[in-house]
Order: C-alpha cells, then structure tokens, then sequence
C-alpha cells in the first residue's frame, strides 16, 4: 500500500483541521494524544496552552522528551479528575472507538471542556461495507489498520450511530465535516446523511447545552 | 549586586558565616525564621553551592532540593567524604542541569549537619551545641529557609525547584508556598504526604538511635560520644527500602562474603549483609544522628494537603507553574501511585503538568542514577520550560 492517503504534507488531515478549528489563546486538553503529533501541530502554529493525556507510558515518555505536556492516563477512567469547563477545548481523536464506555467520555468531554472535538474513522464507510459484504471478513483500511483480533478499537461506529448516540445527551453539535477516502473534506453540514456512506472519517464540534 | 560567594559583607543581619562549608549565608538575631512549631530560630546558618552563572535578567535559577541524607554538593569534590557530589551526572555543562544555561543552587537544609543550622549548631542559649533543644522542624520550615537564601541572592523567581524524595517534598512544598516564585517543579519519587509505612520505616530507624546507649538521650556532642551503632542500623534499615527486591537479587543473590559456605553463626555469611554493614558504618562517617532524627520526623509531619482540609486538588487551585512528575516502577518507598495522586490533583486544578512514570528496577534511589529516560524526561521538560521562561540557548 502506498502512503497513507489520510496524510498530506506529512500531517494527518484530520488534526490539521482540528486545529484550524481551535481559536488562539486557547487553553487545549488532547485525549490520546498518542506520540503528540496534534500537540506539537497546536504548538507550531497556534498560540495555545495544550496538554495531553495519553495511555501508554512510551507514547507519554516520548512526548516529555520533546517538551510537550503529556500525562499518563486513561480517557475511561481520569477524566472524572479534571475540573467542569476547565479548558476551552477538549480533543479525542481517533480515540472514541478504543474507549470502554465511549457515552460516558463523551459526556466528560463536553464537561470538561467549553467544546469538544471528536474525531473518528466512519465504519459505514461504503468500502467497509463492501468488505463485509463480499470478503465477508472483517475491514482492515487505512483508517482500521488493524486485523479484528488485534484491534484496539472496540466500539467502532457509523456518523449515524454517533449522533444518534448525542440524541438526549443534552448536547449541541455546532459542527460536521466528513473526510473522503484521500483525507479530503467532502461535506460539512449538520444532517449528515449521505456521509454516512461516503465519509471515511467524521470531525464533531460538539458543546454541551 | 551578585553576592560574592565566600564574600562577608560585614552585614550583621545578612552576611557569610565562617564555616567549612563556605558559603554560609547568616540570618541574624533581627531576621530570624518562624518555625511552624512557633519557634523563632536565630541565628539561622544556610550553608550552599552555587554553580553556572545568573544571568542578567535573573530567570536561570535553579534550585535543587536535596533529599534526606544528602546535602548541598551536587556535583564537585565534597569537603567530608572527598567523594563525587550526589548528582553529578545530571549537573554540570552539556548534562540535563546545564550549567552552561542555567544557575544552579542547592542548599543544605536546616536540621542538616553539613553547615546550615541544626541540632549540631551552638545553641546561642546555652553556648553548646542544640542536640534535642534544637526545634523540630517541618519541610516547610526548610523552604522558608530556602526562600530566604533565593531572596538574598536577589532572585525573584526561580525558573525550577528540582528534587527527589524528601527534596520533592519540597518542590511540592515551594509550589504550594511560594507558586510566584517557582515557574516550573520537578518533584521525582516523592509524594504530597508521608505514608503510614514510612512514618514506620522512620520510626525503626529512630528507635534504633535512640536505644544506642551512646546516645545519652540526645546530649552526645556534650558528652564525648556518638551513637554510631544505632545510626548505622537506621541507614542499613532505610538503605533497603531505597533498593528494590530485584535489584538486591541480581546485585548479591545469596552470595556468600568471603567464604565457601555458610559459617554457622552471625558474622557477615552473605553479601547483603556486608554490604548493609559497610552502608552504615560509611554513612556515620558524614551524618550526625540527631539530625537523622529531625529530618526524619519532618518527612513524617509532611502532609501537603493538611491546610487544604485534605484536598491536594485545593492546595494546587490557581497554580501557574508547570510540572514534571516522575516516578519509577521499582519504587515502593514512593510508589507510582502517589505520584499519581500529585497529578491527578494538578489536573483537578487544570493545572500544566507532564507526568512520567520510568520503568526501572533500580528502586527508590534510581533518581540517583544513570536511567537515560530520566535524562531525556528532564532535558525535553526543561528545553521547554526555558523557551518559555525565555532563556536563551546556548552555544
């Protein structure tokens, strides 16, 4: 397979909108930051105060070293410890579908943060339709690398179940993009239907009400 | 005005007392410290070392925070042991603590025994040394004298208060007394209070001075006697639960010392042994066991979060300054999980922290030693810190 189409300019398209969306002066809580890519992308070219959470130690270590803010810890079970509106935005990317309780997080995001940001690969993708459909095997793309039984990712969703999930949450998405396949934004609007089918990756900007 | 190390400026109330442990700042009679136990201690005696240079803008400070039996050499020859400072791997030019960028300063802590003020100090009362009149003092004691010494030197804000184990204590103590003037904290292998079982460890190590008839109830310095058995059991007693069960194993296994096969009886049969022995009987060489006493009991008193009505997120509100907790998995005499507690605490106060946890089988004293993780942890967190702060690189 060639390089990650997800990638462009050597930067996940995702977190370079992620952090389009972040106003400067910000105070930014990253969950999952994994080896700090967006944490280093929000210190490079947005003047915010950012933090990371990240669950395993290496990834955390490593993020130290370069100078970032990171600790350890784990989206399921610290994010009770962080205090109500305590910064202005609040980051999961790529994580929701690795959490054990992906509701319960996403109830402590928009807590904790003034907005949060959620990004996700779309498991209704029409591809990963396709795969099941006629492979009858489980989807393994560039977005799902992982074969099922090494997967880290154990609540994988569609655009639909997530906001159907939102439903009742007493929360407000102020925003959708849809990336295509190639990392492309391919829609933005707030009824995302036809994303559902089309969408490899979903970005919410979600507040609580 | 830079003080002059080893410079006595005539002054009655700040100058340098004349020790060999030079420099000696002296606090006299009119400037004396409030102990928390509501004792004013004067004269006060602060015995450090400096190294680097301050800048112009006085932001490069540094001030490292020296655990219980250590002092204030990091790194240089000591005048006592002749030995290599404590941590002089970290300190120095190029290493993590460079003293190319940054101005390096450690105090001996009051209650110490290597120049600052303690139970070994002339009581200026009775003309002879404190011994058990000397006040008990707290780790908020020590860094009030701290502040003291940081304020003499014309420094208003240091850019780290770096330490580990009884000098985490006081990194997490100069946060929470003085957050202005610390932008950023390093507490490694430390806690925000004494645990049940340390305050035991200490307590055995306490007793077994106190039982050493030499002791003479605290008054040895006046009677031409030191309680060298009793102290070097208490370091032989604390020295293993510095270590780690794994470390002991791969460092002596059961070993036997100097023979074939066990002798029957209770000389040094194995390894371990002998090395505990030789532990303590070098240790009573450079301490003095009343101050192992008072620093004890102020580790044990430690509890951050006492005024906070136990809650460690209340003492941090507000914080400004930006920590780096580390811990070590080998570490059972501050586990991770106390460290975990500092920072789930700092993040219940939204606070900037970076948490790392170094596998290592060294033990509690790893801080000590040659873990390039904790090398890297410390370069990267103060790279940053000094960007911030400013500071410029150098070279």
């Amino acid at each position: 397979m060639s390089a990650d189409p997800a990638r462009q300019n050597g930067g996940r398209v995702d977190l370079q909108l992620i952090a389009s969306m972040i106003e400067p002066g910000s105070r930014v809580l990253d969950v999952g930051s994994g080896d700090g890519e967006l944490l280093r992308l929000l210190n490079a070219t947005r003047e915010v105060d950012c933090r990371g959470i990240e669950i395993s130690q290496k990834g955390v270590n490593a993020g130290v070293a370069q100078g970032l803010s990171v600790v350890q810890g784990d989206a399921d079970k610290d994010l009770v410890n962080y205090p109500t509106k305590g910064f202005d935005y609040v980051i999961l990317s790529q994580t929701l579908q690795a959490t054990r309780a992906p509701q319960k997080v996403v109830r402590e995001l928009v807590r904790i943060g003034r907005r949060a940001i959620i990004s996700f690969p779309n498991f209704a993708h029409w591809r990963v339709r396709a795969r099941i459909l006629f492979t009858g095997q489980m989807p393994v793309t560039p977005t799902l690398p992982f074969q099922w039984y090494e997967t880290p990712n154990i609540h994988l969703c569609s655009i639909d179940d997530f906001v159907n999930m939102t439903k009742g949450m007493g929360v407000t998405i102020e925003k959708f993009i849809a990336l295509d396949w190639h990392g492309k934004v391919s829609m933005t609007n707030n009824t995302p239907a036809l994303a559902n089918l089309l969408a490899a990756q979903a970005l919410f900007l979600l507040r609580e009400d | 005005m830079a003080l002059d190390p080893g410079k006595d400026d005539g002054g009655i109330a700040l100058g340098q007392a004349e020790s060999r442990y030079a420099p000696v700042m002296r606090f006299g009679a009119d400037a004396p410290l409030l102990l928390d136990c509501g004792v004013n201690l004067a004269p006060l005696d602060i015995a450090y070392q400096t190294y680097g240079t301050l800048n112009a803008q006085r932001s490069n400070a540094i001030l490292i925070c020296h655990a219980l039996t250590l002092d204030q050499y990091v790194t240089g020859i000591h005048p006592l042991t002749g030995r290599t400072g404590w941590w002089n791997i970290m300190v120095g030019p190029g290493k993590p603590l460079d003293t190319d960028r940054y101005f390096i300063i450690c105090a001996n802590v009051i209650g110490g025994c290597i120049g600052s003020t303690g139970p070994t100090s002339i009581n200026p009362a009775t003309g002879r040394p404190y011994g058990l009149s000397f006040p008990v003092i707290t780790i908020g004691d020590m860094v009030n004298a701290q502040a003291k010494l940081v304020e003499a030197l014309g420094i208003e804000q240091l850019f780290c208060v770096i330490g580990g184990s009884m000098g985490g204590m006081q990194v997490l103590q100069w946060a929470y007394d003085y957050p202005e003037k610390v932008f950023s904290a390093v507490p490694i292998a430390t806690a925000a209070l004494h645990s049940a079982q340390n305050i035991a460890f200490h307590e055995v190590g306490r007793q077994a001075i106190m039982a050493d008839p030499d002791w003479r109830g605290g008054d040895y310095l006046n009677q031409d006697t030191r309680p060298e058995k009793g102290l070097a059991v208490a370091r032989m007693a604390a020295h293993i639960t510095y270590l780690s069960e794994a470390a002991l194993h791969e460092k002596f296994g059961r070993n036997l010392q100097d023979r074939e096969k066990i002798g029957f009886g209770f000389d040094a049969d194995f390894q371990v042994e002998s090395y505990l022995r030789h532990q303590g009987s070098t240790f009573v060489e450079r301490f003095d066991a009343n101050s192992y006493l008072y620093l004890t009991r102020a580790m044990d008193y430690f509890d951050l979060a006492a005024e906070s009505g136990g809650v460690l997120a209340e003492a941090f509100r507000g914080a400004k300054t930006r920590f780096c907790v580390i811990s070590f998995t080998s570490d059972w005499l501050f586990p991770t999980s106390e460290s975990r507690e500092i920072v789930q605490a700092l993040n219940a106060a939204a606070a900037n922290v970076s948490f790392v946890e170094i596998e290592s089988q060294k033990g509690h004293d790893a801080f000590l030693l040659d873990e390039p993780e904790l090398f890297a942890t410390l370069r990267g967190f103060l790279n940053a810190a000094a960007d911030k702060r400013g500071l410029k690189h150098v070279g």
